[in-house]
């Protein structure tokens, strides 16, 4: 067997969603990403189950695997109880190990993912937050959104909310030792690392693409892989 | 069939329920986008129910958003979570209450891998010690919060001040329900009516009062998708998931929408006012939307609660159709004021999609 199977077996949802697959196609008729994209469960499982290695890497540098939305309809449905979608999450996170999901315009999106739900879980101690949402970046909130985020704290005070205050309540502010043992968390399960080899990797290809890049997410890098869309991914 | 044959077979898709002494764990999308939700949950269960609700506020994200994003493994996510249940077992109470269908299916997930697999637990308490010095237990019980307002809509429905029906003609109004793909797809047993037959929200809407209608796409993905919604470039994804349930259920012409998932109720409200700018077309009544509610703004229009209290008007697609209909009174004139009754000003309108 070789290494890159060895590697995808030693993931708990490998292992979890990768049965004999019948290659049946119902996960692929139940997908609503396969509805949308170029996509087809059935053959990601197809491939995967048959070892060969030049085929997976194939995936993992690909778009394919990066089509997936994770809302686990397969799961319910395949009669051999395969879960495509925790194969495609084992897929992932292999590709993000070896520095692959860079190759692909879907996979480079994970620096975005890193930066925002990532990061702010990090710094707030919620995957999203507030003051981070604009329309700018978000314009489909409408115009009710402008309102509420021009009030913030007015608004967030008339529904009840303990907006950046201290001890419970919505959106209050997570004490500092909360958010230090949520980073130490991430520190000794690898979280980190994982998060640091975004970071190398979307810098290397940066600057292969001659793109600024920095910390924040307005720099030229951040800007082409949040709204690039080659419109190569969609069903005829 | 018998009726004993009924009811043995609809017991496999019964769940345990716990009925107080509840550990409440916030979600974070619903607290960014319904954050008087969460509130009027613990209104409810504390003033009108009677019931022991503990909030920790040292509790964070489960990291169920960013596991979903592929930016973390299983390890990281099952120690966050292990912190969690070590919050809740510093409480003295066993009965763990998620307020959002992410973190709901990740619990699930976390602890039925424990079941298979004992040796991961056992890491997982090995990592929360290295990391925090913390232990902790296990629940005994984990219910979503609309399990613990299923549970209790009788009692919702007998205190209630209004109910699902149109006040004028006396008929029933008719909602179409969204599951949220995480609360049983993955695991169907631990959801009211499995993956089959998700019955928590229908269950709510029959005891107001109200007519659930089928319509074909009704299990259909919102199109969250994790990364498909929160990269711009994704977002055609997204949107179109919800517009194939728009286009679906338009025909039914239903009342309302109720929802299960924090993040179901965002999309299917706010891809209404992006259909309307980007295609002109809009699905509710005269021009106006298919009013999106979460389960708790339900329990708190039925009860009688102001629905401004309630947060609706921070809606864009307008309730106010389906409070008329339920003959709830509400004024406008204090729709957009603060705390203290400042005045904060107006949203401005869409162009196309009509609002109140």
């Amino acid at each position: 067997m070789g290494q890159i199977i060895d590697r995808l077996k030693q993931d708990i949802r490998f292992e979890e969603g990768m049965n004999a697959c019948i290659n049946c196609g119902t996960c692929t008729a139940i997908c609503p990403a396969a509805e949308f994209y170029n996509y087809d469960p059935r053959q990601v499982v197809v491939d995967v189950q048959s070892n060969n290695e030049e085929k997976i890497i194939e995936l993992l540098k690909g778009e394919t695997i990066w089509y997936c939305g994770e809302c686990m309809s397969c799961k319910t449905r395949c009669p051999r109880s395969n879960t495509p979608g925790l194969i495609i999450m084992a897929l992932r996170a292999l590709s993000q190990e070896l520095g692959y999901f860079t190759e692909s315009e879907k996979g480079r999106q994970q620096l975005v993912l890193k930066r925002t739900v990532g990061e702010w879980s990090l710094k707030h101690g919620y995957c999203m937050y507030p003051e981070a949402l604009t329309t700018h970046n978000f314009p489909e909130q409408g115009p009710i959104w402008d309102w509420e985020h021009g009030n913030l704290h007015a608004v967030m005070e008339r529904l009840g909310a303990n907006f950046q205050g201290e001890g419970p309540g919505i959106l209050r502010k997570i004490p500092q030792e909360s958010l230090d043992e949520l980073y130490k968390i991430f520190e000794v399960t690898g979280g980190l690392d994982r998060f640091e080899n975004i970071e190398k990797c979307s810098q290397k290809k940066a600057e292969e693409f001659g793109m600024s890049f920095d910390e924040t997410i307005n720099n030229e890098y951040f800007d082409h892989i949040f709204v690039q869309n080659n419109g190569e991914h969609f069903k005829e | 069939m018998k009726i004993e044959g009924k009811k043995r077979l609809w017991q496999d898709y019964q769940k345990e329920i716990a009925t107080d002494n509840y550990f409440y764990a916030r979600s974070c999308i619903r607290q960014n986008f319904f954050p008087a939700s969460e509130k009027t949950f613990l209104r409810v269960m504390r003033e009108e129910l009677n019931k022991d609700v503990y909030e920790d506020p040292r509790h964070t994200t489960c990291s169920g958003i960013v596991y979903h994003s592929d930016l973390v493994t299983m390890d990281t996510t099952m120690t966050v979570i292990a912190r969690q249940f070590s919050l809740m077992t510093e409480s003295g109470r066993k009965n763990y209450v998620p307020s959002c269908i992410t973190s709901f299916g990740l619990y699930t997930e976390v602890l039925e891998m424990w079941e298979h697999f004992p040796e991961l637990e056992t890491k997982a308490r090995e990592m929360l010690w290295k990391a925090t010095g913390r232990e902790f237990e296990k629940p005994e019980n984990v219910a979503h919060a609309s399990d613990i307002i299923y549970k209790f809509r009788n009692e919702i429905a007998s205190r209630g001040k209004f109910r699902l029906v149109n006040h004028r003609t006396g008929q029933p109004l008719r909602g179409v329900e969204h599951i949220g793909c995480h609360y049983s797809k993955m695991f169907p047993h631990k959801g009211v009516g499995g993956a089959e037959y998700p019955y928590v929200l229908v269950g709510m809407i029959e005891a107001f009062g109200g007519e659930v209608v089928d319509y074909p796409e009704r299990r259909h993905c919102c199109g969250f998708g994790f990364r498909q919604y929160v990269v711009k470039a994704n977002r055609g994804f997204s949107i179109s998931s919800s517009r194939k349930k728009f286009e679906s259920m338009a025909p039914y012409k239903p009342d309302f929408i109720l929802t299960n998932c924090p993040g179901c109720p965002y999309f299917l409200d706010r891809w209404q006012y992006a259909i309307s700018e980007m295609e002109g077309v809009t699905y509710g009544e005269n021009g106006y939307g298919i009013p999106v509610l979460t389960y708790e703004e339900l329990a708190g229009l039925v009860l009688g609660y102001d629905p401004w209290d309630l947060g609706l008007q921070t809606h864009q697609v307008s309730v106010e159709p389906l409070l008329e209909k339920m003959g709830i009174p509400y004024n406008p004139a204090t729709k957009y004021l603060g705390a203290q009754g400042q005045d904060l000003g107006r949203p401005e309108k869409p162009s196309v999609l009509k609002v109140y």
